[in-house]
């Protein structure tokens, strides 16, 4: 029988809702079929806990005295440039950022240490972080240089804002080549040494939606600790991708831009990291309910990790030159058993997003749920579907002639 | 009795020039097989190694290197997983030479086996979060 969203609130607010993790959905929906399971169960909750590159962090620093601008300066958050071409005291750090003076790639692989995905979780964590700028100086902001400590607790409004979180489903990475190469998707050893994926696969939030019946702008989730939204599609939203007969897409697809008050959120949720040779990024952890509204969502929701694909894709050549090659398809479930078959080689696969705290963040988030923490809510939009025409397209290719340039 | 150690030794600049490995084997009857070696001439050196022989003879041996200013420890102590910063996610595994970091199914866990690990440092800078440490 079907449900409304409000009858799942209502049955929250009461202490009634059913709720289980997608992972337990697959069970459930074996055990019970889609439609037993849809009478069952209410909400099915997600989770994923991987690097997320297109992240970072929204502040208001609040303004010193004398005021400064910092609009049009420059500004660092421990050594690593922050975005400030907003007004005066609004900053946005982002998750690749790294220092000036980071030796990057010239002792290859680099180490990337420090970069803008650690700022975050040291924010996130309560220590300080050093705030330095510089600025030309106005009437009215006449300081030209700053240096302060800053905790996130000062700070007048600080939020996550991520453009692209939460790929539904990813490539799986290998390397052709007669050399190890460094990727964000790890190290890949040379001639088909290494595998390395990046999906909580079954436990993933939009691979438990494939078609993006719940889960639109406004819908509430749990990010980085906290609570969040869905702000919009994320960056590169291709929901035209290839599909299984399931409607699963089998390579990357729907993405999800979020927002959350970052004073909510805990650094165990939002953890820097340093892919070698590659860069800084941020690990974020996103999880996303689906209300179990009828029997289809009971189905999606119960899809298990041998029913959704991954293209195995070459990123010793074709990734790096846009070559839209795929070597093979193979499931989460292959991969996560420990090697995968391709080309005629068994390949030893490694993942890159940690399933254990994906299944904690899907866990947390039923407990709140079922403690009446924190209801579902409908989207105020959807996101674009496969019905859409939306594609990705590539970077415009119309070099500059002479008389373009220095104008 | 025959005992087998896995130990690391650190070489003081003096000691770096003289063949004392030669002599463990030549003098002590020790059988050593090299798992990693950084010696460079009157530098700190450091070498890894598995050191098996008769128990008497692997404590003169060890006694000579001692005299000879060579440090010994147990290799365990040099890698470490700090479990406060490992997040679980696996990239280590890849790398690691000797399976001493493996995932446990289906938990999906990560396994640190100090035991069969031969230091090669290889999972201390693709670890992501620095969750992996070398300790001299």
């Amino acid at each position: 029988m079907a449900k409304t969203l409000e009858e799942i609130n209502e049955k929250i607010r009461k202490g009634q809702v059913v709720v289980v993790t997608a992972e337990e959905m697959v069970d459930v929906v074996a055990e019970k079929g889609p439609k037993g399971a849809a009478d069952a169960i209410d909400v099915v909750t997600t989770g994923t806990f991987g690097p997320m590159c297109s992240s970072g962090a929204m502040m208001n620093v609040g303004h010193p005295q004398p005021r400064i601008k910092l609009g049009g300066g420059q500004v660092r958050l421990n050594r690593v440039p922050a975005y400030a071409g907003l007004a005066a005291v609004d900053v946005y750090i982002g998750a690749t950022a790294i220092p000036d003076d980071d030796p990057r790639n010239a002792v290859f692989p680099g180490e990337f240490r420090y970069g803008g995905g650690h700022v975050i979780e040291d924010l996130a964590a309560g220590r300080r972080v050093l705030l330095e700028a510089t600025a030309y100086g106005t009437d009215c902001y006449p300081r030209r240089e700053i240096a302060t400590w800053i905790t996130l607790k000062e700070l007048n409004e600080a939020y996550l804002l991520n453009p692209r979180n939460g790929y539904q489903n990813y490539n799986v990475a290998v390397n052709r080549s007669d050399r190890t190469i460094y990727t964000y998707m790890g190290t890949l050893k040379a001639q088909l040494g290494s595998a390395n994926y990046c999906s909580a696969g079954q436990l993933s939030p939009l691979l438990n939606d494939p078609h993006y019946r719940t889960v639109g702008v406004g819908s509430r989730i749990f990010l980085g600790g906290g609570i969040g939204y869905v702000v919009w599609h994320g960056t590169q939203h291709s929901p035209g991708a290839k599909r299984n007969e399931r409607g699963v897409p089998m390579g990357g697809a729907g993405t999800l831009a979020v927002l959350g008050d970052l004073k909510q959120m805990d650094s165990k949720w939002l953890r820097g990291a340093s892919f070698r040779g590659y860069g800084a990024t941020l690990i974020v952890g996103l999880g996303i309910p689906i209300p179990v509204l009828d029997e289809e969502i009971a189905a999606q929701t119960g899809i298990s990790d041998s029913e959704i694909a991954a293209p195995v894709v070459d990123y010793s050549g074709p990734y790096p030159e846009r070559r839209p090659e795929v070597i093979c398809h193979v499931s989460y479930a292959q991969l996560k058993c420990g090697q995968i078959e391709a080309e005629g080689k068994t390949i030893p696969t490694t993942p890159l997003s940690s399933y254990p705290r994906a299944q904690e963040i899907a866990g947390t988030l039923k407990e709140w749920i079922i403690g009446g923490k924190f209801e579902l809510s409908a989207p105020v939009a959807g996101l674009p579907g496969a019905d859409s025409g939306m594609v990705m397209g590539p970077m415009p290719d119309s070099p500059p002639d002479q008389a373009d340039i220095g104008r | 009795m025959k005992v087998a150690h896995r130990i690391v030794l650190h070489f003081p600049p003096a000691a770096t020039d003289q063949p004392i490995i030669y002599r463990l084997s030549k003098d002590y009857d020790l059988v050593f097989n090299i798992l990693k070696a950084s010696v460079s001439p009157q530098e700190e050196g450091l070498m890894v190694l598995d050191l098996s022989g008769e128990e008497a003879d692997y404590q003169r041996g060890a006694e000579y290197l001692r005299k000879h200013g060579v440090q010994l420890q147990p290799l365990v102590q040099d890698i470490r997983k700090n479990d406060d910063r490992c997040v679980d996610c696996g990239a280590c595994v890849g790398v690691c030479p000797t399976e001493a970091l493996t995932l446990e199914r289906p938990s999906m866990r990560v396994l640190f086996d100090p035991d069969q690990c031969v230091v090669c440092g290889e999972c201390v800078p693709c670890c992501p979060v620095e969750a992996m440490e070398l300790r001299f």
